[in-house]
């Protein structure tokens, strides 16, 4: 029984601590600072290349910082702990304020204070006419100045501004919506990307994605049926001196084909994206594919089509690798450099110029083996598998270099085969992704701005006038309070209500200071 | 050319702002000299704090009898400092304008741009309190400001007018980057007043220095004015950010993806949520809210100075070369 009550109180107690505003206060504020490493640090999540550098660059203490998850700040248990904590802290707030805002809604603005002469704006003196006549006129002054009144036999009391705590509860109520907004988008989204060369086309299929991510609640089976087929991609860069190669036009021309069958022409950009069913369609990146044929040592056609290079640096020196598995009789393999806007660098490599496509060149070394048997494993297509290949080359034995132009074609010593180089197209990356619960992100994030300008702006105001009947005139005080800093002009509006009360002017305010 | 006269403005307000500041300074610097001659107009300085309540004159500097008299240098110094300012803003406005000619956009594509066009937001708010408000007295803190940001701006964030990359072509641009700038710009306001805040409380606990300090507000003035710029910014930045989200929605896909540009954002509004609720909470009121107020125009700086030219991000959009 005993332990029941110590539990309960103990509860009450850690309720108490977490739902006040100090601690919320220093949540918030932990909040904060453990977000900061989020920002500086690589993360795994938008840089994993960047995660690998740091961990190689500190192998020290990087690890411990890995274990305690600083690579992964916003995933990481200590980060949830923190805003979890703060979101309940919050509830904990918001909940007995609403109930105390519904009560005060309802009721009547508080009676007077005891002593009026300690408030701000505080004056008295004696006005002509009877208690209730003043007490009329200083009720009908406020009325019209939209204040809230109540009226007793010997006081007004009135008071305003009530939409700040409404403002102020709005803005609460919407952040934690937010945040189920957001985790009802994490739980039934998913997001994918996939790489199209121009002419080639993309049905939404599980398998179609090179890469996939999906909330717990979402099944595959729930992808809706398109195709979308990238008729061509248009780049414009900078040509002038400043900021030269800087990327300054994307445009996608697509065809899509929805559910039901119908076929519009549509245009893909990086600001704006396609819908498609519920389903958003935004431009991510792009790079080049150089269209190639790989003729095998029979002469026959071993391979022939665009393989998608992917861009190494600002200048687009693409990295990629061509693969003939099925030439005889031996398999060939490519390890290509697309360059291209190809000039030699000082050093004598080759260098790429500038993003576009100038003066394309394809740079290869070459690998063959015996024909391997088709297993059906997965296999990355952006990186060669050495096993059971050589790499040829040249007399000397430094490996076999071949430099390409467009529309040439590069003999294979000791009849091998041959790889021409026949063009160049454009791929891009776009990514596929569902926003579920975005409207309530949405227009919860639009209240709560809305509800912070309010409470933000508008400043509470109470004003009370207190009556003492004397013979023939009536006696009385009047003082305003606010009820948040920052608001001036008090002593103005306590001198429009003594005014309208009819106090004498030479009966000054007692007390010039208008701040609490 | 119109790009070349641009430039011409930028850099003209830029050593007009060092020197308006240079006046203000010597303006600070003459009552120090005028307390050693008239000592006896120094006593009881903490009382202008209660004096100085009011309505409009609430902001004025408090020229009550405690605070030493206005010496003729003083004055002329003072107005001398505003006039230059003045001067020196009609050339910061007219670069902005000119650059937005030559760009032919909205000049608010890269680093020089932001900061140029966030202190003409901030200079033209100065102006106003100066002139309405009678707040000369924030004119040292203000031009340092902006010596240091138009300073930075010519030298360090320059860049030749260049047009904007894809992921800035968007309605979104304007609505974004405006908000984000006259946030700024009173985010720095509201932060010197803050400064100003701690420096005048302690003054006033130590009974008052009796040189320029003593023309400035009360300290409790001087905290409602930090917080009105405060509760002005907050909600402001706060549309930024959504504003931003939004964006990033139409161009990346996705709300928020913690890029560090977004994370800095939210630190930002963190430390700021924080201050106006240590304004609410007994014991971090006044003295320690000021801090916090501090420590988010340093974040802010921070997010933007430290997270463009140091980390690499989706918001690399600096345009200076490395």
């Amino acid at each position: 029984m005993s332990v029941a009550r110590e539990l309960v109180s103990w509860l009450r107690f850690a309720w108490a601590t977490l739902s006040s505003m100090r601690t919320a206060l220093i949540l918030l504020l932990v909040l904060g600072i453990a977000a900061i490493p989020g920002s500086l640090l690589p993360q795994r999540p938008t840089n994993p290349i960047g995660v690998s550098d740091y961990l190689a660059a500190n192998p020290v203490w990087a690890p411990w910082l890995d274990r305690l998850g600083f690579f992964d700040v916003f995933g990481s248990v200590w980060f949830a702990a923190i805003y979890l904590l703060l979101f309940i802290s919050l509830i904990g707030c918001i909940l007995p304020r609403t109930a105390t805002y519904l009560k005060a809604l309802r009721d009547l603005p508080s009676a007077p204070p005891g002593s009026l002469d300690r408030l701000p704006g505080h004056t008295a003196g004696t006005a002509v006419g009877t208690p209730a006549a003043v007490l009329d006129a200083a009720e009908a002054h406020l009325r019209a100045r939209r204040y809230r009144v109540r009226r007793e036999a010997d006081s007004v009391s009135a008071e305003r501004g009530y939409l700040r705590e409404t403002g102020n509860l709005v803005f609460h109520i919407c952040l934690v919506l937010t945040l189920i907004g957001l985790a009802w988008g994490s739980l039934f989204s998913f997001k994918g990307t996939a790489i199209i060369v121009e002419g080639q086309a993309f049905s939404n299929t599980l398998t179609q994605y090179d890469e996939f991510g999906a909330g717990a609640a979402f099944a595959p089976s729930q992808l809706s049926p398109f195709t979308l087929k990238l008729d061509d991609f248009e780049v414009k860069f900078e040509t002038g001196p400043v900021q030269q190669g800087a990327a300054r036009d994307f445009t996608a021309h697509v065809t899509v084909t929805d559910a039901d069958g119908a076929t519009t022409r549509q245009v893909l950009e990086v600001n704006g994206p396609l819908s498609v069913g519920s389903n958003n369609v935004h431009l991510l990146g792009h790079g080049y594919a150089p269209v190639v044929t790989v003729r095998d040592g029979s002469g026959q056609v071993a391979f022939s089509g665009p393989v998608v290079f992917l861009p190494q640096d600002a200048n687009f020196r693409s990295e990629g690798v061509i693969k003939a598995p099925d030439a005889r009789p031996e398999r060939l393999a490519f390890e290509g450099i697309f360059l291209p806007t190809a000039s030699s660098s000082g050093s004598g490599g080759m260098v790429s110029v500038f993003p576009d496509a100038l003066n394309p060149q394809l740079l290869v070394n070459v690998w063959a083996g015996p024909p391997k048997a088709e297993t059906g494993a997965p296999e990355n297509v952006y990186a060669l598998d050495k096993t059971g290949l050589t790499q040829l080359t040249k007399g000397g034995g430094d490996p076999l270099r071949a430099g390409l132009e467009v529309g040439t074609t590069y003999q294979l010593p000791d009849g091998r085969g041959s790889l021409s180089f026949d063009g160049w197209k454009r791929w891009t990356k776009l990514q596929i992704s569902t926003s579920p619960g975005g409207w309530l992100v949405l227009v919860s994030v639009m209240l709560a701005v809305l509800g912070m300008a309010v409470s933000l702006t508008i400043r509470p105001r109470r004003l009370f006038v207190r009556v003492h009947p004397e013979t023939t005139t009536t006696r009385l005080s009047v003082a305003g309070l606010d009820r948040v800093e920052g608001r001036g002009g008090l002593t103005d509006e306590v001198a429009a209500l003594v005014a309208a009360c009819g106090l004498e002017a030479t009966l000054a305010a007692t007390d010039d200071e208008e701040e609490q | 050319m119109t790009a070349y006269y641009s430039s011409l403005g930028m850099v003209t307000s830029a050593v007009l702002y060092l020197v308006a500041m240079a006046m203000h300074a010597a303006e600070w610097a003459s009552v120090r000299t005028s307390r050693t001659s008239r000592t006896r107009r120094t006593k009881e300085p903490a009382t202008v704090a209660v004096v100085a309540g009011g309505t409009r004159s609430d902001w004025e500097s408090s020229d009550s009898e405690a605070a030493p008299a206005r010496t003729r240098r003083e004055d002329v110094l003072g107005r001398m400092g505003l006039a230059i300012t003045v001067i020196a803003a009609f050339t910061h406005v007219l670069g902005v304008v000119l650059r937005g000619v030559a760009a032919g956009r909205a000049p608010w594509g890269n680093m020089y741009e932001f900061v140029t066009t966030s202190l003409a937001i901030a200079v033209l708010t100065y102006l106003v309190l100066a002139w309405k408000f009678g707040m000369r007295w924030l004119g040292l803190p203000v031009t340092l400001l902006l010596t240091i940001g138009q300073g930075l701006a010519v030298t360090v964030f320059y860049v030749d007018v260049a047009e904007l990359m894809p992921a800035l072509h968007s309605v979104w641009f304007v609505i974004h980057i405006i908000a984000a700038a006259t946030s700024g710009a009173a985010f720095n306001i509201g932060g010197i007043a803050a400064i100003l805040y701690l420096i005048r409380s302690r003054d006033e606990e130590l009974g008052g220095s009796g040189g320029y300090l003593s023309r400035l507000p009360s300290a409790e003035v001087i905290d409602r004015i930090s917080y009105r710029f405060l509760a002005f910014a907050f909600p402001l930045w706060t549309f930024t950010v959504a504003a931003g989200a939004i964006w990033a929605q139409y161009a990346w896909g996705r709300f928020w993806g913690w890029d560090p540009k977004e994370t800095m954002s939210l630190v930002t509004w963190i430390i700021y949520a924080g201050y106006l609720h240590a304004r609410a909470t007994v014991g971090w009121k006044g003295r320690r809210a000021a801090i916090v107020a501090i420590v988010g125009l340093a974040s802010f700086w921070f997010n933007f100075v430290g997270i463009n030219l140091l980390v690499s991000g989706l918001h690399s959009y600096s345009g200076i070369q490395r």
